[in-house]
This record gives structure tokens, sequence and C-alpha cells, in this order.
């Protein structure tokens, strides 16, 4: 006799999500975004000094999670959406 | 004019007689409804009754006899020559949906299935009543009984619907009906233990197979509609039914009498206060710690005393681990994955345990939360998963043996890490009794905790000797006075924050810590659920 479970998960078909086209080279509006991490500010400030030697000409801005616990709320990831070309999240402790 | 009397509408079904036929109720005309089983006395007192007002009553209204065996069905119609459809209601779901006790049960119909009257067993009044009545329903002539050749009076016999065993399953039939979840098939031969761990749906322990006789039994355990939506549940946000805590609450071991705790325990966790996305997500070890109150504690036999915080009690057990088995398998937390503790710890199997009231000097952590003492509650705390010991065996005051609770706390998080967030602190019955025996308050114990771990400023700050510690930016000071050095800084942020609860064994001079995560709005706040009262 076959057996038969009953599916304990939310029975989400698995999606696969495509990564955006990669565009080359960096260009226009960087985001830099910290999440709250203790010392995220270091290593943001660092690497928005790298770009700025490396790549000369972007525009870089910044923006931070109000706490690394928590997703970033939907207003931020508009305003992020919006206002960059390209995002760096970065992790510090 | 006289307001219509209000009538129950009896459920509807279709159920073959002995003949083949097809008989579904309501009828579009008044019915006649009787249940019987073979070997019930009384029942063969009704059924040559039951034939004759066929007979007579029959072209305007419809006699129908249900028998519960179908062997004893056809039997019936042989030993009483009837005519009367018998219809077979073997598989008893008829029965158990009209819920009655016994056998013969007489019900009287509208057409459209309003209920009219309804008796059981045989009082000849009754009976002869019931004749009378359809007599003048129909304008037909009542049959011609001889009323004085029966019994005054005879009890009738248990249905089979509510014998030992067989009611259990009915109640699992009907709720099963109510079940939407998908259904996964196996190959054929293909192990169902191998199966479930391959496609990681255990915590890396083997689970009970939800079958779906299994998760029907455990949804006996609650009155909720197994499709009712309780959450939304992180990281993946998906909507967690009933149904769905039933087939992980399977899985973990639950009993059907704990599934009420675990309802609770995943409303109070997928809350915004207490943040799960976070509690699973943090590179800490941190977990749900379940903590159970009021009268639910006894019936199900949880364990409060020896072991409290260990293994062994299957409600303790079982309850922790169908709530982390939810957040896996409905919540997608997965280790490697969103849940990403860098050591993780082994409460993230399942931390769950009830407070020993009747052992506590003070009022219970529900009465303090504003629950009534007699309310079964549930308390989940964002805290590391696992339990510290405190050692203290000399002490004989309250005042010395609350210093050392303190001292011991005083390693929550980091020893020079203070304000720190919610903990939670369990008493053991020994401790409880030398703290008791002084008349200490909680409120006094939370005190003397805060003023024997309160640091001046200059221990906390990080320096080269320790490089952890509260930086001076955290207190808005550039270049600190000698008087702001030695300001004194409490270990919590406030004394609310230090939970405290009775548990353990009555031998042992030991009590236990659950150090905490980051708490409050920007982390994660207890929440308290009352539970489902079930009978």
């Amino acid at each position: 006799m076959k057996q038969v479970i009953v599916d304990p998960t939310d029975e989400r078909v698995p999606i696969r999500r495509t990564l955006a086209a990669r565009a080359g080279r960096i260009a226009g509006r960087v985001a830099l975004l910290d999440i709250a991490k203790p010392r995220g500010d270091v290593l943001m400030n660092r690497l928005a000094e790298r770009l700025a030697e490396r790549v000369p000409g972007i525009e870089i801005r910044r923006y931070r999670k109000p706490t690394f616990t928590k997703p970033a709320p939907e207003e931020l990831r508009r305003k992020i959406a919006e206002e960059s070309d390209f995002v760096i999240e970065a992790l510090a402790d | 004019m006289a307001e219509p009397a209000q009538t129950t509408t009896l459920p509807s079904f279709t159920l073959n007689d002995t003949a083949g036929g097809r008989h579904s109720f309501p009828t579009g005309r008044a019915a006649l409804l009787c249940f019987v089983k073979e070997d019930c006395p009384t029942c063969g007192i009704a059924m040559p009754l039951l034939e004759a007002f066929h007979v007579a009553f029959g072209k305007h209204l419809d006699v129908l006899v249900i028998g519960q065996e179908a062997e004893g069905n056809r039997t019936l119609v042989a030993r009483h020559s009837m005519t009367c459809p018998m219809l077979d209601d073997s598989a008893l779901a008829v029965s158990f949906a009209y819920g009655f006790d016994s056998v013969p049960t007489v019900i009287l119909a509208d057409g459209r299935g309003g209920e009219l009257r309804r008796f059981s067993g045989f009082v000849r009044e009754d009976w002869k009543s019931l004749c009378e009545h359809m007599a003048e329903m129909t304008g037909a002539t009542a049959p011609s009984i001889d009323w004085a050749s029966l019994p005054q009076w005879r009890a009738g016999c248990g249905s089979k619907a509510v014998e030992p065993g067989i009611a259990e399953r009915l109640e699992a039939q009907a709720r099963g009906e109510r079940m939407q979840a998908r259904r996964i098939e196996l190959g054929e031969g293909e192990d169902v233990f191998e199966f479930m761990f391959e496609r990681g749906l255990t915590d890396g322990l083997p689970v009970v197979p939800p079958t779906p006789e299994r998760v029907a039994w455990m949804l006996t355990g609650t009155r909720r509609d197994p499709r009712e939506v309780i959450a939304t549940v992180p990281p993946n946000l998906a909507p967690l039914t009933i149904e769905k805590v039933a087939v992980n609450a399977v899985m973990a071991g639950c009993r059907p009498e704990y599934l009420p705790v675990v309802i609770a325990a995943l409303e109070a966790v997928c809350t915004d206060a207490f943040n799960i996305h976070g509690v699973m997500a943090t590179t800490w070890g941190a977990t749900p710690v379940i903590v159970v109150n009021g009268p639910i504690r006894h019936r199900l036999g949880m364990n409060m005393g020896i072991m409290a915080l260990g293994y062994g009690s299957r409600p303790n057990a079982t309850i922790g681990r169908a709530v982390k088995l939810v957040l896996r398998n409905v919540g997608g937390s997965r280790p490697g994955d969103i849940e990403r503790s860098a050591l993780g710890a082994i409460g993230k199997f399942t931390t769950c345990f009830a407070e020993w009231e009747e052992r506590s000097p003070w009022e219970p952590l529900h009465v303090e939360r504003g629950f009534r003492k007699e309310e079964s509650v549930v308390t989940v705390f964002g805290l590391e998963a696992g339990s510290r010991q405190i050692a203290d065996q000399t002490s004989r005051t309250a005042r010395a043996l609350v210093a050392s609770l303190g001292l011991g706390l005083e390693a929550c998080w980091h020893p020079k890490q203070h304000l720190a967030g919610e903990v939670l602190l369990v008493i053991s019955p020994e401790h409880a009794d030398t703290i008791a025996r002084d008349e200490w308050s909680k409120a006094q114990v939370r005190d003397r905790i805060q003023e024997v771990t309160a640091r001046p400023l200059r221990e906390l700050l990080p320096d080269e000797e320790c490089g952890e510690g509260i930086p001076l930016k955290a207190f808005g000071i550039k270049e600190p006075t000698p008087e702001q050095l030695e300001q004194r800084i409490p270990k919590f942020r406030s004394a609310e924050n230090i939970n405290i609860i009775v548990a353990g064994g009555e031998g042992g001079k030991f009590s236990a810590i659950f150090a905490g995560w980051v708490s409050g709005p920007m982390g994660s706040s207890s929440v308290s659920r009352r539970i489902e009262e079930t009978p």
C-alpha cells in the first residue's frame, strides 16, 4: 500500500530568482547600506574612500537600517531602489 | 400573531438502503428518521411501529429507518418483514453528525430538514403522541396499534457512534473533511523516515510521519477550524493555518491535548513585538524560550520539577519542538539559510517548560502579566538557546543568596555589557525557600540584583586588556569627567527586565538563567498569550 503524508511546509512552489543583469562597470549612483551593526560606519567609510579613489565620478549615497535585527523597512528599500543604480549592503562587528 | 418556532436545521446526508436505493435528506417533504441497531431489544419494539407509520403515512411523509450495522440492518429487515427503507449508516458518519447517545433515536423533521421533535428510547406516550402528530400533519388516518400491549417504558441502548475508540475515529474523520493541505504520496517501498530527512523536513532527529489519520487525530485537540490562518511566519511570511500547526505537531511527537499550547506559542512568536525573524536570523544563538502557566500544566503532565529545563518529558520536549518545526517548515528558517547562529546551542531543538506555581512564594508569571490564575497562558522569550546554572549552597539569607544570583547574571552576554534587556531567572525550590524565609518580594530580588551588579563606568569601557564593553559614545560622552567614570551603571536597563519564575527539583541549591538577546523594540520583547480551553 502506498504511504501518504500531509505536507508540513508552506507549499510554495520554489521560485528561482534570477540575478539582475551585471552592468560590467560601476557608474552613477552607488548606495552604501549600513545594517546598523557596531562599527558599520567604520567599514562603510572605508568602502566610500576606496570607491572614490578607484571609480572617480560616481555619486555615493549613504543609508542605514534602523536595527540590524529586522529586515529593512519597505520605505527604505523603496527609497534605495529609486535613488540608486548599485547597492552595497555590508555587515560589520 | 404567534412567532414561528425556531427550528434547528438537521445535517443533510445521502445513504443507500438495503435494497440498493439512494435516499437523500432533506427529502423535500416531512420525514421521520429513526436510528436503530440490531442487537438493541428496545429498537425491536420500535420496528413494527415504524413499519406501521410507513404504511399509514408514507404517501405524505418519508419514514427513514437508519441502521448502524450492515449485517444487522439486513437481519432487522427480514425479522420484521419491513417494506420501509432501511438506510445503511454502518460508517456511522450520519449517527455521529446527529450527536445522540442512544438508540432508538427518533426525529421528526419538516421538508427543509428543520427538527420538529426528537426523543430516544421507548416511552409509550412519546410514540403514541408522535403517531397523533403525524396523523394531524398528513391528514391521513392513524394506523391501528394496540398501544396497551406495548411496555410503558424501556431504556434505549448505546449508539455505536459513541462506543470507545469509535467516537474518536469518527471525530477525526469529521475534522479530516475540513483538511486542505497538500498530500504527498511516497513511492512504492520508499522509507518514510528517510524521505522526511531527505526532504529537509526534520530538525535532524526522526519525526513521526504526519499521515492524514494522525493529523486528523491531532486536530481533535482544538475546536478551531483547520483552515483558520493564525499567523504569518517570517522569514517566508507564509500564512500559518491550524492544520499546518497540527501537521508539524504530529511530526514533533505531540498529543492532541498539547495542540492549543503550540498554537498559542506560535501566535505569540509571530508578533512584531517578538520579532522571530531576528531571533532566528541572529548570529548569536537565540531561540523562543517557552514557559507555560496555569491549570493546563497539570492536565498535560508538564514537567516543572526535577529536570524541568532538561529532557524526558513528552509535553515539554514536543511542544517546543513543534514550534521550531513550524518555523522551519512553514517559515523557512533553516540553519545556514536564514537561521545563521555562529554556534547555536542544544536548546534550539526545543526549550519549553512549566512554572511550578505551587512551589513559588510569589505570584506566577502569568498573573504578574495581568492574567487570572485559573487561566492557562504561554509566554515566549527570545533568549539564549540554553540555560546556565548558578550554584549557591551556603547562603542562608535572601540578601546573600540573591547577591549570588546577581553575580551569576552578570555573565549574561558579557560581564562588561551592561544596560542589558530581558533575561529569565529560574529559581529552584530550595533557593526560593531561602528567599521566602526572609519574605522578600520579587521587586526586592530585582533591586538587589541591580545593586550588586552595578559597576562604575570606568570598569565597563573597552580597553587594551579587554576589548569588549560599552563605548563612551553610547552615553554621548567624548571626554569623561572623573565623576562620570565613577557613575554606577546597572546590569539591566530596567529591573523589570529580570523575569523570575520558580521551577526545578526540590533537592539542589542551584538556580538557572537564560541570558538575553537584543531586547525591546530594537530586538525581541517577551509575549504572553492565553491558551484555548478545551474540555
